[in-house]
């Protein structure tokens, strides 16, 4: 049993304890179980990263060619299809819609706090309490009128409202349901610009959170944003910060760490490939998510991520900026190991995977008896090292020994996008 | 005073003090054209921008407030015009200056050739006199009312006037582009309202001639129109009557062209220049054999000369005189010439070096033999009589085979000799030639089923051409079926039939005449399998269409290597079938092989440049190898150990690459 994965070991516990079996059935049943992981298993030497590479590029051409989108559904509208693949892997910094979906803990439960809540979230900008603006040139100020009604049901009055709206180098008055903002230099240049930043304004709420919708999923209460601010979201009161999700990879990196990256990097890319009605192995974009996340911090896939920084110089410079890559390894004087696949493909060698992997080793009837019988393996003129050094002039001979760093080859390689 | 008023006017929905904008943007203007514009078009943002123009702003929350806005516009309230775009001179009441304008032109006073139009959105006139502007004539409509009336029409046809009267009075003008997006054009005379300013002359001029010969285009989706006269295009057809006297480099003539039994209204004017075959065809399938778009044909009719057509080609050389008094030769190569393609390759050329006609030739056959000088001598050279020759003839194309059609021997404008020789090759309808119908639907022919097995009618009509019915709910070109069924009218009637755009005889009377003659009115019959005899469970939707043989034959295309040459940079397989060129396993399919780890079968597909290197053991660069000694060392340290390995010749390319950079790479070694 020890060579099944934990999951399937506890799924099966939990089956044998339900169904009380005999110790034949359950010998059976886990014999089985192991023929069949075994088969679904890859065979040693499996290039991996080519057919994963090739699993996920199939779809994202048919992508390219469908994206459908929801148009009018209730709820938020979230970047999905092809640009949200390209946001994922390329690993961008902010994704062009950030969302979060907010679980309510068990005694908050009922639909009065999940509004409360709900409304909690939602940044309130100065834009949304003022009705209407003047630009007053001949005074220099700007003068907004502010929504009583509205800010009554926030909770506010103009007196917050300015104290929130303070802007460098002016001043806020309040005059009535106005608003008046000064600055202190008289800039009627600027003046306009300052009435952007005016309405721009955070005045309540989550920064950033610009829009709230609550619905009920599996009974349960559920609040999606659109905007996410995972650490100001976690010390509201009665939001289950266990379960919280969100899509901004970045932000679960800072907050979360990186194994909680890596899931929303799974969750993420399986979500928007299942949303097209594609069909991928989550084992594909696992193992996608895992050379993403290995080093700690989130690497892309692409000339700035994976795919540079790869450990052959010969590999890195066939894929894109070969000057670059070629320069910069002679410089460093880099030693290439000729390990991986693509090396040897461009020397027109077997490469060392597949059926290449092995060598094929017989002793010979004839020979049995015979001294000092070598191993003769069928690969002729294998590793051969190109060290790349600068040449300097003519001193060959003070020519220290190579002193390379050697890196140690990342295991599943993954071919260029 | 003027300037607040305008300014007044979008303020009033406001109700707010406008404010005044300080930057220069394109200005608006408050009068709008002549033409009674349909209705008063609301004041809503409406900043179109100049070409050149900055990006205007993306919408910012507060535009969206009724609040304030800017209106902007020119101070002195003028218009500028220009003229082929320049700016010639500002106009106060531009409308009344286009007007103005026209007016002339259709009078007669200013050339017919110039265009005229008003953007009221960026103020400006633009006033057009250059060459290179499309234009098209269209009628004039005054109040509702083409200038061309019936009077005016019945002169015409007597031939007392002519267009250029028209043109010159005032009743038919040019529009170039520009000045069609100041017009409202009616389609038919039907349509007219008093809004109109002009009329197309006829519905089918939104057409163009490939699109005009297509049949019940309104039927099809517009897409397939598009294909259908891109296909038109490339049909083989009678290209020119007097193709026997022609000598272009490359041309196709259909043996046996027809004339459409489905026409069109300009299918008398191109009737001399026929590109297709009225066939019949049934709509059914063949024992899967067309499927996705293949074609099966009735191998009978190929052999009764069905789409057979003739390929020419022309090849040509000039005999060039050069700078020394030396010239190409024109004459049979003899022993001794550099490039001498042996004795055997010079037996059909004659005496006087050029084929002669109605010689069969083949790939690599020589036409013409020439001689050209290698290169310029100096006296002592020529003095040593060293060979300066090399054989430059005109061979066959590699691919190509026919029958020399014409010789024709004339001079360049630099009185040098010039020889063309015309190549004729039959070309019978075969296995990969693609076949299209009028309607967008192309199709390669997939199968030749001899007379006697394909399926027949009970009065033993055999059709030429099986077409599967799954092309046609996808593609909805319901025009293909009524061309079917407007052609087995025309066909049992014994009359063509117009099927012109917008203006043809109706479905309902084709069926009635159909019925009339005793035939099912919806195309349909009874078939008989041609190889067991019994009769179909479903009838058959037949009829006759008109079929073109498109320019993509595949003895054109045809191409296999197993050996052959190879590039001198990369010594891989050269590119392209004219050069024998080999089929690239791409990166793509290297990954595949990658993926099944069929590693050795990858390298082994990698080895058409393979190449053994010697390596010296010291410097790990590539040694030397001293063939005439036959020994290796190498070049840097003389006296070193080389070792030889295999890679590819492009690794070893890459390597000197990488030296001419001042890269230094080296190989290390190692024994396995």
């Amino acid at each position: 049993m020890n060579t099944l994965p934990l999951k399937i070991r506890e799924e099966l516990d939990g089956y044998f304890t339900q169904n009380r079996l005999s110790e034949e059935k359950k010998r059976d049943i886990l014999n089985t179980v192991k023929i069949l992981y075994a088969k679904s298993s890859y065979d040693p030497e499996e290039p991996v990263g080519v057919v994963t590479a090739q699993s996920l590029s199939e779809p994202a051409t048919q992508m390219t060619m469908r994206t459908y989108h929801f148009a009018g559904t209730a709820g938020i509208q979230v970047t999905l299809g092809l640009p949200r693949m390209l946001e994922i892997f390329d690993a961008r910094r902010e994704p062009r819609t950030p969302t979060m979906t907010v679980y309510m803990k068990k005694d908050h439960q009922n639909i009065e706090d999940v509004r409360k809540i709900a409304s909690s979230l939602r940044e309130v900008k100065a834009k949304d309490v003022i009705l209407s603006t003047t630009t007053d040139l001949t005074e220099v100020q700007i003068r907004c009128k502010l929504d009583t009604k509205k800010l009554a049901s926030l909770g506010m009055d103009p007196q917050k409202v300015s104290k929130c709206v303070r802007l460098r180098n002016t001043e806020t008055l309040v005059e009535g349901d106005e608003l008046i903002v000064r600055p202190k230099k008289v800039d009627l240049k600027n003046l306009h610009k300052l009435k952007y930043s005016l309405l721009e304004s955070h005045v309540k709420g989550i920064r950033g959170i610009s829009q709230v919708v609550v619905t009920k999923e599996e009974g349960e209460w559920i609040i999606t944003t659109l905007g996410s601010n995972l650490k100001k979201v976690f010390e509201i009161e009665g939001v289950d910060y266990t379960r919280i999700v969100s899509n901004n990879i970045f932000e679960v990196l800072n907050v979360l760490g990186t194994e909680a990256a890596r899931n929303v990097i799974i969750k993420q890319a399986k979500y928007t490939l299942e949303e097209q009605g594609l069909g991928v192995d989550v084992r594909y974009i696992m193992l996608l998510a895992d050379l993403m996340t290995v080093e700690g911090h989130i690497r892309a896939i692409g000339r700035y991520g994976l795919s540079g920084q790869k450990a052959s110089v010969l590999v890195r410079a066939s894929f894109e900026e070969t000057k670059k890559h070629l320069t910069s390894a002679a410089i460093r004087g880099e030693k290439d190991d000729l390990r991986g696949t693509v090396e040897n493909i461009m020397m027109n060698q077997v490469a060392p995977i597949g059926t290449g992997a092995f060598t094929l080793v017989r002793r010979l009837p004839g020979l049995a008896g015979k001294k000092e019988w070598r191993e003769k393996p069928r690969r002729t003129a294998k590793p051969k090292k190109p060290k790349k050094t600068k040449k300097p002039a003519k001193i060959k001979k003070t020519r220290k020994p190579k002193k390379t760093r050697e890196r140690k080859a990342k295991k599943p390689r993954k071919k260029k996008k | 005073m003027k300037k607040k008023k305008t300014l007044k006017k979008p303020v009033k929905k406001v109700k707010k003090r406008p404010v005044k904008k300080l930057t220069k943007r394109p200005k608006r203007l408050t009068k709008r054209p002549t033409r009674k514009p349909i209705k008063k078009p609301k004041v809503v943002r409406r900043v179109r921008r100049k070409p050149g123009a900055r990006k205007p702003k993306p919408i910012k929350h507060e535009a969206r407030r009724p609040e304030i806005r800017v209106v902007e516009r020119r101070i002195s309230g003028k218009t500028d015009v220009y003229f082929n775009g320049r700016v010639a001179c500002e106009i106060k009441n531009p409308a009344d200056f286009v007007e103005n304008l026209r007016k002339k032109r259709r009078m007669g006073l200013i050339s017919h050739q110039m265009n005229i139009v008003y953007y009221p959105d960026f103020n400006e006139v633009r006033v057009n006199t250059t060459h290179g502007r499309t234009r098209r004539p269209l009628i004039i409509v005054d109040n509702g009312k083409p200038k061309l009336t019936d009077k005016i029409l019945k002169k015409l046809n007597k031939g007392e006037i002519n267009w250029s009267y028209l043109i010159q009075h005032g009743i038919v003008e040019y529009l170039d582009a520009e000045e069609e997006e100041d017009t409202y054009i009616a389609l038919k005379p039907e349509d007219l309202t008093r809004e109109h300013t002009h009329l197309e002359i006829d519905p089918i001029t939104i057409l163009g001639t490939s699109a005009a010969l297509i049949p019940y285009p309104e039927y099809n989706r517009g897409d397939r129109i598009n294909y259908g006269a891109k296909m038109v295009g490339q049909a083989i057809g009678l290209m020119a009557s007097n193709f026997p006297m022609r000598a272009d480099t490359k041309f196709n003539i259909l043996s046996y062209p027809q004339a459409p039994l489905v026409r069109t209204n300009i299918s008398d004017i191109l009737d001399e220049y026929p590109e297709g075959q009225n066939i019949v065809v049934a709509i059914m399938c063949h024992d899967g054999y067309n499927l996705n778009d293949a074609i099966v044909i009735n191998k009978s009719s190929i052999e009764r000369g069905l789409f057979r057509s003739v390929y020419f080609r022309t090849y040509e050389t000039i005999k060039k005189k050069y700078w020394g008094g030396q010239e190409d030769e024109i004459r049979v190569p003899e022993p001794g010439v550099k490039g001498y393609l042996g004795e055997e390759a010079y037996v059909d050329i004659g005496d006087d070096g050029i084929i002669n006609p109605e010689t069969r030739v083949v790939s690599d056959s020589v036409l013409i033999g020439k001689i050209s000088p290698l290169r310029f001598l100096s006296a002592e050279d020529f003095a040593a009589d060293i060979e300066n020759r090399r054989e430059t003839s005109v061979t066959v194309r590699y691919g190509e085979e026919g029958i020399v059609d014409d010789v024709l021997i004339s001079e360049t404008v630099d009185s040098d000799q010039l020889i063309k020789v015309k190549i004729r090759d039959q070309r019978i309808l075969e296995i990969g030639d693609k076949l299209a119908s009028r309607h967008g639907q192309k199709g390669v022919i997939s199968l030749l089923v001899p007379h006697e097995d394909m399926p027949f009618t009970v009065e033993g009509v055999v059709p030429d051409l099986i077409f599967n019915p799954h092309a046609i709910p996808s593609r909805m070109t319901i025009g293909q079926l009524l061309e079917l069924l407007a052609g087995k009218m025309g066909a049992m009637s014994g009359k063509s039939i117009d099927a012109s755009a917008f203006n043809h005889i109706r479905e309902d009377e084709i069926r009635k005449v159909m019925k009339s003659m005793g035939l099912r009115g919806d195309g349909k019959q009874v078939l008989y399998d041609g190889k067991k005899g019994m009769q179909y469970e479903v009838m058959i939707f037949t009829g006759l269409a008109y079929y073109m043989k498109l320019d993509h034959m595949v003895s054109d295309k045809i191409h296999a290597r197993s050996r052959g040459p190879v590039t001198l940079l990369t010594k891989q397989p050269t590119e392209g079938r004219a050069k024998r060129g080999g089929l690239r396993l791409g990166e793509m399919e290297q990954q595949c092989l990658v993926g099944h780890g069929a590693v050795l079968a990858l390298k082994e597909r990698f080895d058409s440049d393979k190449t053994m290197v010697p390596i010296c053991t010291k410097c790990g660069l590539v040694a030397i190898r001293d063939i005439a000694k036959n020994r290796s060392y190498c070049g840097v340290c003389k006296d070193s150990e080389v070792v030889w390995v295999e890679t590819s010749y492009a690794f070893k390319l890459t390597l000197d690459e990488l030296k001419s950079m001042g890269i230094y790479p080296k190989l290390g070694t190692e024994e396995v």
